[in-house]
């Protein structure tokens, strides 16, 4: 049974994501026969071509992608060198797993009030010392050169790839390999980036893919924080969409296979990033030089996570402050008044999307987990080699959602099946699972196997061995992918609102669409809403280990 | 890598092929004519709406409407909140193009304009039905040619009318004087106030909308804007159009390097003290926001000297929904005098109604007396100077141009 899982997790995984693409690429070439369209044509990409901006849409998904992972990159890896396990290193590695719970476009709205001109920020220096008495007209936020966009991503890939970082970490026996380097007399962080960095990029070079891929085509930050005069190409792709001339559906489609190769191209070229990095560096390593640089490399390292996460909690102020806010006008710092009235009537309409919420992240969570678990349990018993196959489980996280999804809905009306909750189910399922894969598979393998060996020594069997030892001393870094995947979860817009026709309300769907109204206020509200609900995992999956006395193994420390 | 799409798009090929259905009956529609027949149809359906949910005061009004339909009629109502309408037209669209013909998953769409215009095109709207609702004699159609013409094309009974919007602009009183009372009044005003004033990003609805309104008032070719684009010399009757745009935009919110969202985004940059002059397709909209604390008392709401562009707003029925007597139903109760009488009201949504109000009979008009004016809402006279939609073709051929002279190449 157990050797089969793998199988059935790869294929739940590929089939949805080639299918949507196929429905995609049909109406790309013209093929759409219910709009006419009954012969391949290269008319679509014509239309496209011809669009105003699409390569200053093209060049802004591009590198906002490929910037926004360098920069996330380098704060983690900085931080990491330079983190020597005093008191303010401990508290950021804490504060990461809830920063990366909140939502995207919740942390997009902070963001966005907090750096405008008539935002947190320039409230806090006005009208004095800056003088200003009305908002200065600057172009800030939705900037032309996605400046704003990139600094967005990187608030939310930081902890991300810190947290995947944290969670290789372990297996490379960092401490007994700095003790040695430190005792050939080279600075801690110098240490650090040269005998441990170059063999963990390998163990997190996946969630990097992911991330770019990710960063490339991300819909809802880019609708709030990216450029306008053009959007991004995800966005433009978006509007297309959903444009009611309806034969814009054929360019639609033709930018979707344009985004994928977007997508393609910035993956590519992180790749020749790496070889160019990875020869240009070979010098610097082995030349001996043992402190040139540390001091500042440490301030830095430091210094920018510290920046990161103080930017990520202030945005969450700013939506907390509007939250109960009265009349609110710049210059003023605080709001005249505080009331409760966005609360009190939110409260009526946040009971259901929130049980839909709950059931859908809890029941797609728990299929992921139970999928991986089987995969990883099999992968021990048969001594396989994980690496092959893994590409394809990140398949839905390297082909960009917008460019599958719109095909998705098409091929699964096709063969009968309506949107629907369980479909939204098994829609956010292809996201959460490969996330719980990235979270629990190295810990998981790390496990002493000497454990199992011990008690099928006396006499357990395998079944009961998983049960019994396995699981338990698993407990903490299961709990913490748990966490992570109704993280996603909780956090998808496009799944839902697609796989579920709109009927399916959620938190997040329910969030987008308010947005759409500008009422920051209720935006406050319900993004708080959004952003508390997986905190409530990640506390769980934090304090539930300690409180059960289970060993402190793995990314949950 | 090459591969791999290609044989997706086979295996999609192929999942096309067999599911090619045989031409489906049409789902048994109710008889319109036996209104008592459609009632009973309706009794335990459920109607999913899918209305434009980022408005939280239009949401309450739904949600009320919803009780009314459970408690009167047995019609549980369920509001899908849309942020764009078109993605709505979209899904029907895939429905169509997979062959779902009579499981739709959209029972009731609010629409009107552009949206309408593409979803009668493509044959994607069940009807004739809106002249059939016992409801629908109180508008006076007659007399109303606006509740049957949706930016000039005729409805054919294919929508229900549910309200009526016309653009209205506001002003802090606290810092704006004399607000300007024409679009060419409009350009001297923002050269003298730089940076204070705005309209949303095209192809935004309420930002295509103040195109329109500036092409009307620009130009002289008031018939011309009432044919198809296609009739008449675009560049020509436009050309006044992007000179005046040219000219204004350097003034604008962020010297137009950059543009709001949407219509509610204009009313957020007037509440964060960035605009000082503003604009909304809702006539009550500043009021509203002055309600909830989005806006200083000190606002007032104004239309323009020579008219502002008004429409009206529908509801509509997809060909495939599974429940077209509950949608019937539900287009019919927004009819009645009790529910536009509590949309109209600012407490609940402050949207106009599009009744004959002096033809009810006296209680029925009665549902409709407001008691004191809100200060920032505009005086109810002021509306009587309205501009009709010009032809939905010009909308999108507007849409076309600005995009393709504003946007950086």
């Amino acid at each position: 049974m157990l050797r089969y899982v793998p199988i059935l997790m790869i294929a739940l995984l590929v089939i949805p994501v080639t299918a949507g693409l196929g429905m995609v690429l049909l109406p790309a070439f013209g093929y759409l026969p219910v709009l006419g369209g009954e012969q391949l044509s290269l008319a679509p990409w014509q239309a496209l071509f011809s669009q105003p901006g699409l390569w200053r849409s093209v060049a802004f998904s591009f590198t906002s992608g490929l910037a926004s992972t360098a920069l996330a990159l380098l704060i983690v890896v900085l931080f990491l060198a330079a983190s020597q396990g005093t008191w303010l290193d401990r508290s950021l590695r804490r504060l990461v797993s809830p920063l990366l719970a909140i939502p995207h476009a919740a942390v997009a709205f902070g963001f966005a009030f907090l750096i405008a001109p008539s935002g947190l920020m320039a409230r806090l220096i006005s009208p004095w010392p800056s003088g200003w008495q009305s908002p200065p007209d600057a172009l800030i936020v939705n900037d032309p050169w996605g400046l704003a966009l990139t600094f967005g991503l990187v608030l939310k890939e930081a902890p991300f790839l810190l947290l995947m970082s944290l969670a290789a970490l372990p297996q490379l026996q960092a401490d007994k390999r700095l003790q040695l380097a430190r005792s050939l007399g080279y600075a801690p962080t110098i240490a650090w980036l040269k005998v441990i960095l170059p063999s963990l990029y390998p163990l997190i070079r996946l969630p990097v893919y992911a991330v770019i891929a990710y960063a490339t085509s991300v819909v809802d930050m880019a609708l709030i924080l990216g450029p306008r005069l053009p959007s991004t190409l995800s966005v433009s792709i978006l509007g297309w969409f959903n444009d009611p001339d309806i034969t814009r559906r054929f360019m639609a489609s033709a930018a979707a296979v344009l985004q994928l190769g977007v997508t393609l191209a910035a993956l590519i070229g992180w790749w020749l990033l790496e070889q160019l990095i990875c020869r240009c560096s070979r010098h610097w390593l082995t030349n001996g030089s043992r402190r040139r640089g540390a001091a500042t490399l440490t301030v830095a390292g430091r210094g920018s996570l510290a920046l990161t996460s103080l930017s990520a909690l202030a945005a969450l102020v700013g939506l907390a402050l509007f939250s109960v806010a009265g009349f609110w006008r710049f210059p003023e710092f605080l709001p005249q008044s505080l009331v409760l009235d966005h609360w009190q009537r939110s409260a009526a309409m946040l009971a259901a999307p929130l049980v839909t919420t709950g059931v859908i992240a809890l029941v797609a969570t728990g299929l992921a987990t139970l999928l991986v678990v089987a995969a990883l349990e099999n992968e021990q018993r048969q001594h396989l080699h994980p690496r092959r196959a893994l590409w394809l489980l990140y398949l839905p996280l390297l082909v960009p959602q917008i460019a599958f999804l719109f095909g998705l809905v098409v091929a699964a009306e096709q063969i009968g099946v309506r949107p629907q909750l369980s479909l939204v189910i098994a829609g956010h399922a292809l996201f959460v699972l490969p996330y719980v894969y990235l979270s629990l598979g190295e810990s998981y393998r790390r496990l002493d196997p000497r454990w199992l060996q011990i008690a099928q020594s006396l006499g357990v069997s395998r079944n009961r061995a998983f049960w019994k030892v396995r699981l338990p001393l698993l407990l903490a870094p299961l709990l913490t992918a748990v966490a992570v995947g109704l993280a996603v979860s909780i956090g998808q817009y496009l799944p839902t609102q697609l796989l579920g026709a709109g009927r399916v309300t959620t938190v997040t769907t329910e969030a987008v669409a308010l947005a759409s109204g500008g009422n920051r206020r209720l935006i406050g509200v319900w993004a708080l809403v959004q952003a508390g609900l997986p905190l409530i995992g990640f506390i769980i999956a934090l304090t539930l280990p300690r409180w059960l006395g289970a060993p402190q193994r793995g990314s949950a420390r | 890598m090459k591969s791999r799409p290609l044989l997706s798009a086979v295996i999609a090929t192929a999942m096309l092929a067999l599911s090619l259905p045989g031409a489906l009956p049409a789902v048994a529609a109710p008889a319109p004519d036996n209104w008592q027949k459609v009632l009973e149809e309706a009794n335990g359906q459920t109607v999913y709406w899918n209305a434009w949910g980022g408005d939280a005061r239009t949401n309450r009004y739904i949600a009320w409407v919803a009780e009314q339909m459970q408690a009167d009629f047995g019609v549980e109502v369920e509001h899908v909140k849309l942020d764009d309408t078109s993605s709505a037209v979209a899904r029907v669209l895939g429905e169509k193009q997979a062959g779902n013909d009579d499981e739709g998953s959209i029972d009731l769409i609010w629409i009107n304009g552009e949206n309408f215009a593409a979803m009668r095109e493509q044959d994607l709207l069940f009807g004739p039905f809106a002249d059939t609702l016992p409801h629908f004699a109180l508008t006076d159609p007659d007399n109303n040619p606006e509740v049957v013409t949706d930016f000039t094309l005729p409805t054919d009974g294919y929508e229900s009318p549910w309200g009526k919007a016309q653009i209205t602009f506001y002003y802090d009183s606290a810092q704006v004087d004399a607000p300007p009372q024409s679009i060419d009044a409009l350009l001297e005003w923002a050269k003298q106030n730089p940076g204070q004033f705005s309209y949303p990003r095209i192809p935004d609805f309420t930002g295509s909308t103040f195109l329109k309104q500036a092409l009307i008032e620009l130009s002289d070719q008031d018939d011309a804007l009432y044919q198809p684009v296609e009739d008449s010399d675009f560049a020509e009757i436009t050309a006044p159009l992007w000179a005046y745009l040219d000219e204004l935009h350097p003034h604008l919110w962020r010297s137009g390097r950059s543009f709001p969202d949407s219509g509610p985004n204009l009313r957020t940059l007037m509440s964060d003290g960035e605009l000082s002059l503003a604009f909304s397709f809702y006539p009550t909209d500043a009021a509203v926001a002055v309600m909830e604390y989005e806006l200083p008392e000190s606002v007032r709401s104004y239309v323009l000297e020579d008219g502002t562009l008004g429409n009206v707003h529908f509801v509509a029925i997809p060909y495939n929904s599974p429940h077209k007597a509950g949608a019937m139903a539900l287009a019919n109760f927004l009819l009645s005098p009790e529910a536009q009488a509590r949309k109209q009201s600012l407490d609940m949504w402050g949207d106009r109604s599009v009744l004959a109000i002096s033809q009810l009979d006296d209680s029925d008009q009665a549902l409709f007396e407001q008691g004191e004016q809100h200060p920032s809402a505009l005086p109810v006279d002021a509306l009587s100077n309205t501009l009709a939609e010009p032809h939905p073709s010009w909308m999108t051929a507007l849409q076309d141009a600005w995009l393709e002279r504003y946007v950086v190449n």
